[in-house]
């Protein structure tokens, strides 16, 4: 969901008899739930997978720190404004060590930030909508760290050893990051009746987009059931996506703010809500490149990138001379 | 007490200078040369309004004992005026660049952690314990930026001449730092006030020594912006203040009485 849609360059699921004994070997301590650690020998597929998945993930914390910053400098009080910095800054350190869980895979950090500046890796598509009240710094607190929070922790059971360790210290944060995200819409649902149409157009703006972040249809999938063999993916989307909304439709219910969804209802044979269709071509467009804000997250990232080239220099140049001027001490 | 409103005043030059450097810092997130600067920008910030709330939350208590009920927290913050502002020039100067936002938080560094310390001292056992806990962030914030004055001054031929022209260009807000008015002269000879004047040497000779490692020229001491009783501390402000204060302010007043 931070992740989504990961290729795992498989065209079907390996099949046991199609393994080599080191392939089957490897799966079987999977299946005796052993966590794989970063020296241990892994199929090529296997590791590709994780970090495609793992880096897409670090991005979405890096790229999403650009629609909550974005209302750092317009909190509406003081304690707002020092928590949502908090938040914002803990989201660099979730992408912080999740590049670093990524780089015990063999790839480095500026390899995968140039991969994400040239387009050959995502980020979650929900970062591509704006950030136009205060509300939707309450509701992306809500739904989207909801929404993430609901993928991850099964994450934290993962079979790769640094990713796993990595989504126990994320997840940590993030329930905290929700709980703000709720407060606000409290604070807002309980406040003047423009703070509370403030709350509910926010919501209108945000469901959508939030039902999307699990990804396409579990039908569609050949990358998912491979992932799942492989226990990088514990819960298939259309589950994950279910029990979000379970979750959070009573959430709404409470704070008395109307989901905008026609469909939406509870069903007592099923023990779940039903709700509507989504609109996966808008799913897929925003993915292509084409959501409200793809062009310019993307002419942020690599303004900060270009802009900070030459203050990266500087700290390696002193670093070096530090260093000669050291040994020539010596 | 009879100097309570010096008191008042001189609380908001203290939170002030927290509250709009922590808003300068937060218009880096995300955009930061890299993102564990990015996250160390944050956490200065963080810890200056962090402070700058301390400072307010004791200003509050004052007002309140002359001119009840006081004011709460946030119409300080965002129903104040530029003019009503008492922070430094030098803080609330733009961002500019990172050699600029890095001298801009070297120079405050140096002097905030010597006021600091000199608050810690004081007869009001209030300031006083403010000051100290403020100061052990400081002196993490110091290290920083000074170790940054460093890294840019030393580093290549572009950086060094950023850093510069950076220190070059703020140094006339520098003046104002040690500027003392009637209020704080009154708060000085109570023994609660700072003399800011007495930390103008030792600043200077910790300043120097960080160009020095850094390679870097201290700039003259010519004309200083504000030193003159006419500057940020008396809500006389260059235009950047307006600005933003015009961004900061204006969710909270464009819903009058809202509860955030």
């Amino acid at each position: 969901m931070y992740a989504q849609m990961v290729d795992t360059g498989v065209s079907k699921v390996q099949d046991v008899a199609q393994m080599t004994p080191e392939e089957r070997a490897f799966q079987d301590r999977i299946d005796a739930d052993v966590k794989v650690e970063p020296k241990d020998w892994m199929p090529e597929a296997y590791r590709r997978t994780l970090i495609r998945q793992i880096q897409q993930h670090a991005h979405s914390e890096i790229v999403g720190m650009l629609p909550e910053g974005n209302w750092i400098t317009r909190a509406p009080s003081l304690q707002r404004k020092a928590t949502l910095m908090a938040k914002v800054q803990d989201e660099g350190g979730h992408g912080l060590y999740l590049y670093c869980a990524a780089e015990t895979l063999g790839v480095s950090r500026d390899a995968m930030i140039a991969d994400l500046h040239a387009g050959r890796v995502k980020y979650s598509s929900i970062f591509n909508y704006p950030t136009l009240t205060w509300a939707d710094i309450g509701t992306i607190g809500w739904l989207v760290d909801g929404a993430a929070i609901m993928n991850q922790i099964p994450l934290c059971r993962c079979s790769y050893g640094p990713y796993a360790r990595a989504m126990i210290r994320v997840c940590k944060e993030e329930s905290f990051h929700q709980r703000q995200g709720y407060d606000i819409m409290l604070a807002l649902c309980r406040g003047t009746p423009e703070q509370k149409a403030m709350a509910q157009d926010a919501l209108n703006r945000w469901w959508w987009p939030s039902l999307m972040m699990f990804g396409p249809p579990d039908a569609a999938s050949v990358h998912s059931a491979q992932s799942a063999r492989w226990k990088i993916k514990l819960l298939s989307n259309d589950e994950l996506r279910q029990r979000f909304v379970d979750q959070t439709v009573p959430q709404a219910d409470y704070l008395g703010l109307a989901v905008p969804d026609d469909r939406l209802a509870w069903n007592a044979e099923r023990g779940h809500y039903d709700f509507g269709e989504i609109d996966w071509q808008e799913f897929h467009e925003v993915i292509k490149g084409n959501g409200p804000c793809n062009r310019e997250r993307m002419q942020t990232r690599i303004k900060a990138w270009e802009d900070g080239a030459w203050v990266r220099e500087a700290a390696l140049a002193h670093a070096e001379k530090h260093a000669a001027r050291e040994r020539h001490a010596a | 007490m009879d100097d309570d409103p010096q008191l008042f005043d001189y609380m908001l030059r203290l939170a002030d200078n927290g509250i709009v450097l922590a808003q300068r810092l937060g218009e880096w997130v995300g955009k930061g040369p890299a993102l564990e600067e990015d996250i160390a920008l944050t956490n200065v910030g963080l810890d200056l309004l962090g402070q700058g709330r301390m400072w307010l939350a004791y200003a509050r208590e004052i007002e309140a004992r002359y001119a009840p009920p006081g004011r709460g927290e946030d119409a300080l913050a965002f129903l104040r005026d530029g003019g009503e502002f008492r922070n430094l020039l030098l803080v609330e100067q733009p961002n500019g660049n990172y050699a600029d936002t890095m001298a801009r938080q070297f120079l405050f560094d140096q002097w905030h952690l010597m006021l600091l310390g000199a608050l810690a001292g004081s007869k009001d056992a209030r300031i006083a314990a403010i000051a100290a806990k403020a100061a052990k962030e400081v002196r993490y914030h110091l290290e920083r930026s000074a170790d940054w004055m460093i890294r840019l001054g030393d580093g290549t031929e572009l950086s060094h001449r950023r850093a510069q022209d950076a220190v070059d260009a703020l140094w006339v807000y520098t003046g104002e730092m040690f500027s003392v008015d009637a209020i704080e002269r009154g708060l000085v000879a109570a023994g609660v006030a700072a003399d800011a004047a007495s930390l103008r040497d030792p600043w200077r000779s910790a300043v120097a020594a960080v160009f020095d490692e850094a390679s870097l020229a201290m700039p003259g001491d010519g004309w200083m912006q504000g030193a003159s009783g006419r500057g940020g501390k008396q809500g006389i402000h260059t235009e950047h203040l307006g600005h933003m204060l015009a961004e900061m302010q204006i969710v909270a007043r464009s819903h009058p009485g809202a509860r955030w």
